[in-house]
């Protein structure tokens, strides 16, 4: 069960998170409430896994170079060649989707000849075809998003 | 580009801020930058739109968004501009992008939608298609079934261990 202050500290603080010395105090002026009560509730949605961390949101290819990439996995071979890719450092991303292709997955890398190295090294390794879908525009301007937390 | 020590300092963010009295402190310490230019750094990076956003960072799943469905479009060339723009206005949206085409892949405008269940994104496609004038052209859903592997962007390879999949 989530509590009122659980709720705010999911939806409200997102984007615009305090650059100030002590931004968790900020926080809890704002929420009225004492900064012990803001670390102690954010150190539980933490454990509780309900937040993945307090961080930033960076467009894509600003720092090294990146790609979506998908596959056709035939369904019984599909967990071991997914443990294989996932095992590659520069996989950041990897999820089955119910589709032929249906292992999508983000490669990531400091520059395009080792993004290329990790590729080729993924086709083969697992002998199937990698196509590979960079991002060429981005249209999304993230402000977080709203949750409906009414029932949770 | 960014110069080295901003690079360095997103790569910290990147790991989440810690839950303590004093983040930018503490973060700043594992690379001998002081508090003052930690937040001056971020607050200059998120100015030039080299930060996105700043804050928590939230998990769908555990929070009762069980659907994920990624979209993908066949647009003319032309019309990917307004129409990424205007998919992006809707608040069910959580990314909208162009991608290459390619054969066996004939896609080009693709978003992504995180609902409480499959049935609520259906019906909040329904919505995009009917306000963005999308019902002609051919289309994609593809739901997400097994995570693998789900990790923010880390770009100093080898910087962390794999996170969990929960989110």
């Amino acid at each position: 069960m989530l509590t009122d202050l659980h709720k705010q500290l999911l939806n409200d603080f997102q984007r615009d998170f305090p650059l100030s010395a002590r931004p968790y105090q900020d926080i809890a002026d704002r929420l009225g409430v004492t900064e012990a009560d803001v670390l102690g509730t954010l150190t539980e949605l933490n454990d509780q896994h309900f937040i993945s961390r307090i961080g930033a949101i960076i467009p894509p290819n600003h720092i090294g170079v990146s790609t979506l990439a998908t596959m056709a996995v035939p369904e019984l071979q599909l967990q071991t060649v997914a443990d294989k890719i996932s095992a590659y450092p520069e996989i950041n991303h990897n999820y089955e989707r119910e589709h032929r292709f249906n292992l999508w997955f983000v490669a990531i890398a400091t520059d395009d000849p080792h993004l290329q190295a990790v590729i080729a090294a993924i086709e083969q390794d697992t002998g199937y075809r990698v196509l590979q879908l960079p991002l060429l525009d981005d249209f999304f301007i993230d402000l977080g998003f709203k949750l409906d937390l009414q029932h949770a | 580009m960014l110069e080295t020590r901003d690079r360095e300092l997103l790569a910290q963010v990147q790991l989440g801020l810690p839950i303590c009295p004093r983040p930018y402190a503490e973060i700043g310490a594992d690379i001998a930058m002081p508090e003052a230019e930690v937040i001056e750094r971020l607050a200059a990076l998120k100015q030039k739109g080299l930060i996105k956003r700043l804050g928590v960072i939230v998990k769908h799943q555990p929070l009762g968004y069980r659907a994920n469905a990624m979209i993908v479009w066949n647009l003319p060339d032309e019309l990917i501009k307004p129409i990424g723009r205007q998919i992006s206005e809707f608040a069910f949206v959580n990314l909208c992008y162009q991608r290459p085409k390619h054969d066996e892949w004939p896609y080009n405008l693709y978003c992504m939608i995180h609902g409480k269940d499959k049935a609520t994104v259906l019906k909040q496609l329904e919505a995009l298609n009917e306000a963005c004038g999308l019902s002609a052209y051919d289309r994609e859903i593809l739901f997400s079934r097994r995570c693998f592997k789900q990790r923010g962007a880390i770009y100093q390879v080898g910087a962390v261990s794999n996170r969990d999949c929960r989110g």
